[in-house]
């Protein structure tokens, strides 16, 4: 065995293995966490079939930024996991017998299909990595890209119309109302007749 | 892959892009009490995007942007029915979208980002793109059903659209993945030519298959796909209703006439037997069941259902003849429900929707030129003569009878005697029955003008159809389809 297999069959068990408890363990945190360690060995992985550059992005992207992001919603939001797993058991069967025959279907169509296939190595690019993805995402897909952002641009607009609202009840600060006052608004002189002294 | 760009082929979409960021832009300044500038700012990027893409109108085939792009006249035809149904969709909905505080910038924005997913879906020449373009218009309808924010029924409706739409995604776009995988190509042409040439594993493909049916079958909301449809109907603002209702409807067909015929054509016949059963299923279960409706945009949620299985009838028998059949039908029924919401949100105002049968009582007496628009409308829908609607189901039973399906025929003259009983009921209500409701209608004159075009469009259309007839099946003829 060589030294790569080896990496790639490490790489490969601590994948499987932190897939598994992300969707095994009882707190989301540690969830989030095996999560972070999965992104990580797939990193792992790509960087063995010399795809660098998706392999920092993977890392760059959702471990430090996409995951962060989850930890923190899922520290602050404080969902009660419990009450979501309620019905749990009373779908458990129909959702198994389900899950069971499509697995079962798509496990005999794709078994027959994909028995005695090889699969090829992975084509190296000519010039670095980044330069060939550059040119596939930025001239030869670069309408489904522009469209992508656009789904982006849409999600933004919908998140900001659909949560922000101006509450009348609350009470805010007016800053430039507050600067442009004048002594005479802030100080009212109230003349009083002065009380009797008692007798 | 060709190397050409030939961006003027997207034009149209270049144009909705830009009007839609720009109007987003000026919204922020314009003042609450002058919302109506983007208002009319939005019907004009509409009739640019008309004018656009009458001018670049071609009669043959173009790709562009790396064959990504497909610019035909069906292209064209279907761009500019989505163009004029959103802008009439404006007309009907502004008095509505005044009284209930849902006259803003966002609500605008969001129909023109929708259009452009189905611009997006229409052009598609690529499993990427038509997937990218389906998501656009989803997204942006999800956010625009849950618009009404404290509103719990609308709220209800967004939740239960986007999760069953998600995962009609999902099943979409794993078929998409099967076909990829056994084929070797995203491209629609690449994948044709594959499977004629025997390539890959067929059972792998027909598994493919069977995702993508039944994820475009969510989306044209057929059963056993349509569990959404009446709740979201019912709960989403009426304009949102009617912009579901229509203009995606014509894209997703679009999409389907493209992903089955231009790329599966050679798996006809595993698709044409799915379709049938969809068709069939969506006939008699959307029919029978609009029968016990009392809300009508319930009753018109099941309408569509039944709708589009007669659409399906004409798609299913994979030839020119039935898709340019099923093409009339999409389009007119388009036609035919923009005006049936269009005069439910006339008789709404400031705390009623006006969504009941019970509303309907009387018409005749309050208002007899909206009574007699709504006795076109629904005529239109039950197919009878000499409305459009006769024509509509008139071509797709021809369709199927022609390519050998006359049980397929008789079912779906049977199940529309029984949906016209469902539509002749509203037309009784507003005829023999007391009114309930005695307020005048107040209608903006445009509203006016807009919908009384358009209902005696059916009328017209159904007297004389050849002109639109003849539009889609040269559209069909010079777009290549086989």
């Amino acid at each position: 065995m060589s030294f790569q297999t080896f990496t790639f069959y490490a790489f490969a068990a601590i994948l499987v293995f932190a897939a598994l408890r992300v969707i095994t363990t009882r707190n989301p945190v540690h969830a989030a966490l095996w999560l972070v360690l999965s992104f990580f060995t797939a990193a792992g992985i790509w960087l063995l079939l010399q795809a660098e550059f998706l392999a920092i992005a993977l890392v760059l992207v959702y471990v430090g930024a996409v995951m962060v992001l989850f930890l923190f919603v899922v520290m602050m939001l404080d969902v009660n996991f419990d009450s979501l797993r309620q019905h749990f058991r009373s779908f458990l069967p129909v959702g198994t017998a389900v899950g069971m025959l499509v697995l079962l279907e798509m496990a005999l169509v794709i078994v027959g299909s994909a028995v005695g296939r090889t699969v090829s190595a992975p084509a190296a690019p000519a010039g670095s990595n980044t330069q060939a993805l550059g040119m596939l995402l930025y001239v030869d897909y670069v309408y489904p890209f522009e469209i992508a952002a656009v789904v982006l641009l849409v999600a933004i607009i919908a998140a900001i119309a659909l949560t922000h609202r101006k509450r009348r009840e609350m009470k805010h600060q007016d800053p430039s109302a507050q600067v442009r006052v004048r002594a005479s608004e802030r100080v009212r002189l109230v003349s009083m007749p002065s009380e009797k002294p008692p007798v | 892959m060709p190397t050409e760009l030939n961006a003027l082929a997207a034009l149209p979409e270049i144009v909705v892009l830009t009007a839609a960021a720009s109007i987003l832009l000026i919204d922020l300044f314009v003042p609450d009490d002058r919302r109506h500038v983007s208002y009319w700012l939005t019907q004009l990027a509409l009739l640019v995007a008309v004018c656009v893409t009458l001018t670049t109108l071609r009669l043959d085939s173009v790709t562009a942007y790396h064959g990504l792009v497909i610019d035909d006249m069906l292209a064209d035809f279907l761009r500019i029915a989505c163009f004029l149904a959103v802008s009439l969709i404006l007309f009907y909905s502004r008095s509505y979208l005044v009284a209930r505080g849902m006259f803003r910038g966002e609500v605008f924005v969001l129909m023109l980002f929708a259009l452009l997913g189905m611009q997006v879906m229409i052009t598609g020449n690529n499993l990427l793109t038509l997937y990218l373009g389906l998501e656009l218009m989803s997204l942006s309808l999800y956010a625009l059903v849950a618009s009404r924010r404290d509103d719990a029924r609308s709220t209800e409706a967004a939740m239960k659209y986007f999760v069953l739409g998600a995962l009609a995604s999902g099943m979409l776009l794993y078929g998409m993945s099967m076909i990829y995988g056994t084929t070797g190509s995203l491209d629609l042409g690449r994948v044709a030519h594959a499977i004629f040439a025997r390539q890959g594993s067929p059972a792998l493909l027909t598994l493919g298959l069977v995702f993508v049916v039944a994820g475009l079958a969510f989306k044209l909301a057929v059963v056993p796909f349509h569990m959404w449809v009446p709740d979201v109907y019912e709960g989403a603002p009426t304009p949102i209703t009617v912009l579901i209702g229509t203009a995606p409807k014509i894209a997703a067909f679009a999409m389907a006439l493209r992903l089955l015929s231009t790329g599966l054509q050679g798996a006809s016949f595993d698709w044409q037997g799915m379709l049938i059963v969809l068709s069939v299923l969506s006939m008699v279960l959307g029919n029978l069941i609009a029968i016990s409706q009392t809300n009508i945009k319930r009753m018109l949620a099941y309408s569509t259902i039944a709708n589009m299985g007669y659409m399906l009838l004409g798609l299913l028998t994979a030839n020119r003849y039935g898709y340019s059949a099923a093409m009339f039908y999409v389009v007119t029924y388009a036609l035919t429900s923009l005006a049936s919401f269009g005069v439910v949100m006339l008789l709404s105002r400031h705390g009623f929707e006006s969504d009941r049968l019970d509303d309907f009582k009387g018409l005749n007496q309050r208002s007899p030129w909206w009574a007699f628009i709504m006795l076109l409308v629904m005529f239109s829908l039950a197919g009878l003569p000499p409305t459009v609607g006769f024509y509509a189901k008139f071509m797709v039973i021809e369709a199927a009878v022609s390519d050998g399906f006359v049980w397929l025929a008789v079912i779906a003259v049977m199940t529309s005697l029984i949906g016209a009983f469902y539509y002749l009921r509203i037309v009784k209500l507003m005829y023999f029955d007391e009114p309930v409701e005695t307020l005048p209608i107040v209608v903006r004159g445009d509203t006016q003008l807009v919908l009384s075009v358009n209902g005696l469009l059916l009328l017209l259309l159904g007297i004389l159809p050849q002109q639109l007839i003849g539009l889609c099946a040269i559209a069909l003829t010079q777009s290549n389809f086989p």
